[in-house]
């Protein structure tokens, strides 16, 4: 099961990158353990500068900004 | 790529012809303008004069003529901005000294793409890729303060001249703030987290963004669009009709003696009141706007918009989070008092 991680203080964005991942999971029945991280320090160890920024198994995979639907299909 | 051998593809000739098709459309309506805000005035058979008419007819006219040319301005800035990003602003900045490092930031600060509440974040990774603090103060300072919203409506309601002048002061504003900041050498006034982090390690090898074709360049710009014009849109028919009310219905030179140019605590009062206040450029600008008409002084006004936009509560709460108060207040103060400044002298000049 992939741990995916979004980074982010609070922002819409962020939630909105929560929900957007939420929902290409579920409509495409992958399970997934998601977490929100809106802690400063642990955002800042995985040196992300804009956020929401999303972590896919210890792995920064994008920053800054909602990602495209078609990309966080690619990811999961 | 070069532009001529970009448009071989077929996604780019679309692209292209997508945006010229906007933009003649764009110009098509421009030139309309007039005409339909006079026709329909004439269609309401209001009397022109009237202090009611004269409200309708402002609100008319202002409106789409405002909205379009923030349209092509927050178009034309989301494709400038491809071309920047957090992480190569951070590249460009690292090591830079002071005085010309705060230039390039005041400068990078208005076409990098930069969201409020990366602030922080983005604060920290400054300053742990060897960027100076007083250069990152300068980078945000200038972030919000001369943004496209801001240039767009003030470019609509007054003109070229003015909207330069704002970049300008805004950007002197910004270099002088962060220089200062800088020479006082406050670093101890970080949170001491922040501190053991900057001094932990450098920061990886930064990332420069992959070049972009010219339709994914065309196509953030026209998201830009949807972005910002989406959001901003309600507050900007407030203010305009907030504006048409005051155009209307307060008598001419009603300010002139408490805000004019002659009073000279109007500048402090204005940024006194302005600093606490959080609001966006779309909501002040068109009240802005209203107060000019009615005889207050343009450098107290400008004042208030940028202590309005610059700093606010918000700001300064999320910022406690990696800056010690003394910091934050001495931040509060050095910024206010170049506003200060701004406002002074461009009453004095004008």
């Amino acid at each position: 099961m992939k741990n995916v991680k979004v980074l982010g203080t609070g922002c819409a964005n962020c939630r909105n990158t929560l929900k957007l991942i939420e929902e290409v999971a579920a409509a495409r029945g992958v399970a997934i353990e998601l977490e929100k991280v809106e802690d400063l320090p642990s955002i800042m160890k995985y040196r992300v500068m804009s956020t929401p920024g999303v972590v896919i198994d210890g792995q920064v995979v994008h920053a800054g900004g909602v990602p495209d639907r078609t990309k966080v299909e690619s990811w999961l | 790529m070069s532009v001529a051998s970009a448009l071989v593809q077929p996604a780019e000739r679309r692209a292209l012809g997508f945006t010229l098709a906007f933009l003649a459309a764009w110009f098509a309506l421009y030139a309309s303008l007039t005409p339909i805000a006079d026709g329909l005035v004439g269609l309401l058979s209001l009397e022109r004069g009237s202090h009611f008419a004269e409200s309708v007819h402002f609100f008319i006219f202002d409106t789409p003529k405002v909205l379009l040319l923030l349209t092509l301005i927050v178009f034309l800035m989301g494709v400038i901005q491809t071309f920047f990003s957090p992480e190569r602003t951070r590249a460009l900045l690292a090591g830079k000294r002071e005085g010309v490092g705060n230039a390039m930031a005041a400068s990078l600060g208005i076409v990098t793409p930069f969201c409020s509440c990366s602030a922080v974040p983005l604060f920290m990774g400054f300053l742990m890729a060897g960027v100076p603090m007083g250069v990152t103060f300068s980078f945000l300072i200038s972030a919000p303060m001369v943004n496209e919203v801001a240039l767009g409506l003030l470019f609509a309601m007054f003109g070229w001249k003015v909207a330069a002048l704002y970049v300008g002061l805004g950007l002197t504003v910004a270099i002088f703030a962060g220089w200062v900041i800088g020479r006082l050498r406050l670093e101890h006034w970080l949170e001491d987290w922040v501190r053991d982090m900057v001094q932990a390690d450098g920061v990886d090898a930064p990332e420069i963004p992959e070049g972009r074709s010219w339709a994914a360049r065309l196509a953030a710009g026209r998201h830009h669009v949807r972005d910002i014009v989406g959001k901003v849109w309600p507050y900007i028919l407030a203010g305009i009709a907030i504006g048409a009310g005051i155009h209307g219905y307060v008598p001419q030179d009603f300010l002139a003696s408490i805000m004019g140019r002659d009073a000279w605590w109007a500048v402090p009062l204005a940024v006194l009141i302005g600093v606490p206040m959080y609001s966006n450029a779309a909501g002040v600008i068109p009240v802005v706007e209203a107060l000019l008409a009615k005889g207050a002084a343009l450098g107290t006004v400008l004042a208030f918009m940028m202590s309005v936009i610059a700093l606010s509560l918000p700001e300064f709460i999320i910022l406690r989070k990696v800056l010690k108060l003394k910091l934050i207040a001495v931040f509060a103060a050095v910024v206010s008092s170049g506003i200060l400044l701004v406002g002074y002298v461009f009453n004095w000049i004008l």
